[in-house]
């Protein structure tokens, strides 16, 4: 197997007596789908946080190979090296659309900003590639020079992909993508990220209490509760054999229509 | 012409050039800092000044710090020499430092001003001292003081270039006809205070000392003679110097930059240079 793109060891993070954080170990491969699942206040959310380097762990250590495939210790990069990783290599899609855009700026500003900050000069290229992105995530390029807050929700959320993904990440971060949407709308953004991801061969980590998402789209599972790594595995093989005892408890809670 | 106009005489109630001596040394400080660092926003302790804010405290101070009983001082507001801030800056200036001024571009070593850079190019050894309101170019789109420090250090300056890009695609061209943000130096985002984006060319590479104060705000900042000034823009849509497509009614010329009056009571309009002293040499010669 390929070196790991993105690998942690150790993490621990307590705030005050909660261990949000308890010994934790993961890693990501080029092109592969992680969903990290569990109730809330298992720590998920915070694994996530760390991982992307927006909060600092208090022990253990998060390594990225960047395209150039030299090993970056995320905790020590400098605050500008870190920035720009964020805005090239990187992408994060927030639960809520309005932390991950700018919603009194156009759509077509909103996706171009990436380009921009990674120094894209050429008005006509920008625009370009803001139409583009729009139709790729579905969305209708005619509306380009409306703000976001026009939007729907899930057109929000899309608009957020776009923006995320115009300067071609290597590994994105998604903290519930689909949460506070309606089922049908979930289901079609669902659709969407599956297409992209495959299309692209982007590596994701994904952060979901809903199950189901976890099984379209991810190809390996991360179980966490208390803070720790309970169970990991294959997608398929978690759900439908779990081991842990709270894996069992968590698949079995799921309601079928 | 170039003849050095007479000194007046200085006030003797008042310490030369109105600040004690220990401010003066703090500002120049704070001038030689920013000269230092092209385009970066140096704080200084901005003083009380005999004159209301916006009405040029910060340039007054600047001005204050760097005048020698030798230097001939010239004052503009809006490119002329003849309104009242310039008129009462100079007689300020004449009384409590007794040093000599002039209208004359040319004679001046240094030059106060509000909302233009004069017609006639600057030479090496004269200093231009810009009045300030907003020192911030980000000021518009970043409302929180720490994280626009915080753009500057990491040279981040995706939000201006989105605010462009936002101007060009509602109204096809960017939306702003002053205060047009420049890069000073490669490195640092710096509002050139507001000056039509007519003038921004003249502050690249310019053989000139240009200062600016903020007062209210307490910022100085600076470009040293020969400094890159390059106006924000895209590659396909470059920065576009505006200026009234029409000749001055004065003195006929058709490149200066043009004020527009009424004229009459029938929406009839005349343009004429908003740089009098310009104006005033076109028509002598």
């Amino acid at each position: 197997m390929s070196a790991a793109l993105l690998e942690a060891c150790g993490l621990h993070l307590r705030f005050g007596a909660v261990r949000a954080l308890d010994d934790v170990a993961l890693e990501i491969h080029p092109g592969e789908v992680v969903a990290i699942v569990g109730e809330s206040g298992s720590g998920k959310s915070t694994l996530l946080r760390v991982l992307a380097g927006h909060v600092p762990a208090q022990a253990g250590r998060v390594l990225y190979r960047d395209a150039a495939g030299d090993a970056q210790e995320i905790g020590a990069l400098s605050e500008a090296a870190k920035r720009r990783l964020m805005r090239s290599e990187w992408g994060f899609v927030h639960q809520n659309a309005r932390d991950g855009l700018r919603m009194g700026i156009s759509a077509g500003g909103n996706i171009g900003e990436r380009l921009m900050s990674a120094g894209t000069r050429n008005y006509t290229e920008i625009r370009t590639a803001a139409a583009d992105w729009m139709a790729r995530v579905e969305m209708d390029p005619a509306r380009i020079d409306e703000a976001p807050r026009n939007f729907s929700g899930g057109m929000q959320q899309r608009l957020q992909i776009a923006r995320c993904l115009v300067t071609q990440p290597r590994l994105v971060f998604m903290d519930e993508p689909t949460g506070g949407l309606d089922v049908s709308v979930q289901a079609r953004l669902l659709d969407l990220i599956r297409g992209l991801v495959a299309e692209l061969g982007l590596a994701v980590f994904f952060v979901t209490h809903d199950i189901a998402a976890a099984r379209l789209l991810a190809h390996r599972i991360i179980v966490m509760r208390h803070g720790r790594i309970v169970e990991e595995g294959l997608a398929d093989r978690v759900l439908d054999d779990p081991r842990h005892a709270y894996t069992q408890l968590l698949v079995a809670s799921v309601l079928s229509a | 012409m170039n003849m050095i106009p007479p000194r007046n005489a200085q006030d003797a109630a008042y310490n030369f050039a109105y600040l004690d001596e220990a401010t003066k040394r703090m500002i120049r400080r704070a001038i030689l800092k920013a000269l230092a660092i092209p385009g970066h926003q140096i704080p200084f302790g901005a003083r009380e000044m005999p004159l209301p804010y916006g009405w040029g405290t910060g340039g007054i101070q600047v001005t204050a710090a760097i005048l020698g009983p030798r230097d001939v001082l010239k004052v503009i507001d809006q490119g002329a020499d003849d309104t009242t801030n310039a008129v009462s800056i100079r007689a300020f200036f004449a009384r409590v430092a007794g040093i000599a001024t002039t209208t004359h571009t040319a004679e001046a070593t240094i030059i106060q001003t509000r909302h233009r850079i004069p017609e006639r190019p600057l030479r090496e050894g004269q200093v231009m001292v810009f009045q300030v309101p907003m020192p911030e170019p980000l000021f518009k789109l970043e409302p929180r003081l720490a994280e626009t420090r915080r753009l500057h250090a990491l040279g981040d300056y995706s939000l201006a270039q989105v605010k462009l890009y936002e101007d060009i695609a509602h109204q096809g061209e960017a939306g702003s006809a002053y205060n047009h943000p420049v890069m000073v130096g490669g490195r640092y985002l710096m509002s050139p205070s507001p000056i039509p984006g007519f003038d921004n060319p003249k502050l690249h590479n310019s053989p000139a000392i240009m200062l600016f104060g903020a007062g209210r705000e307490k910022k100085i900042y600076a470009v040293p003679p020969y400094t890159t000034v390059e106006s924000l823009d895209f590659d396909d849509h470059p920065f576009k110097p505006m200026r009234a497509p029409h000749a001055c009614s004065a003195c006929g010329s058709a490149t200066s930059y043009l004020d527009e009056i009424i004229a009459d009571d029938q929406g009839g309009r005349i343009y004429v240079c908003s740089d009098t002293d310009h104006c005033g040499e076109n028509q002598g010669r």
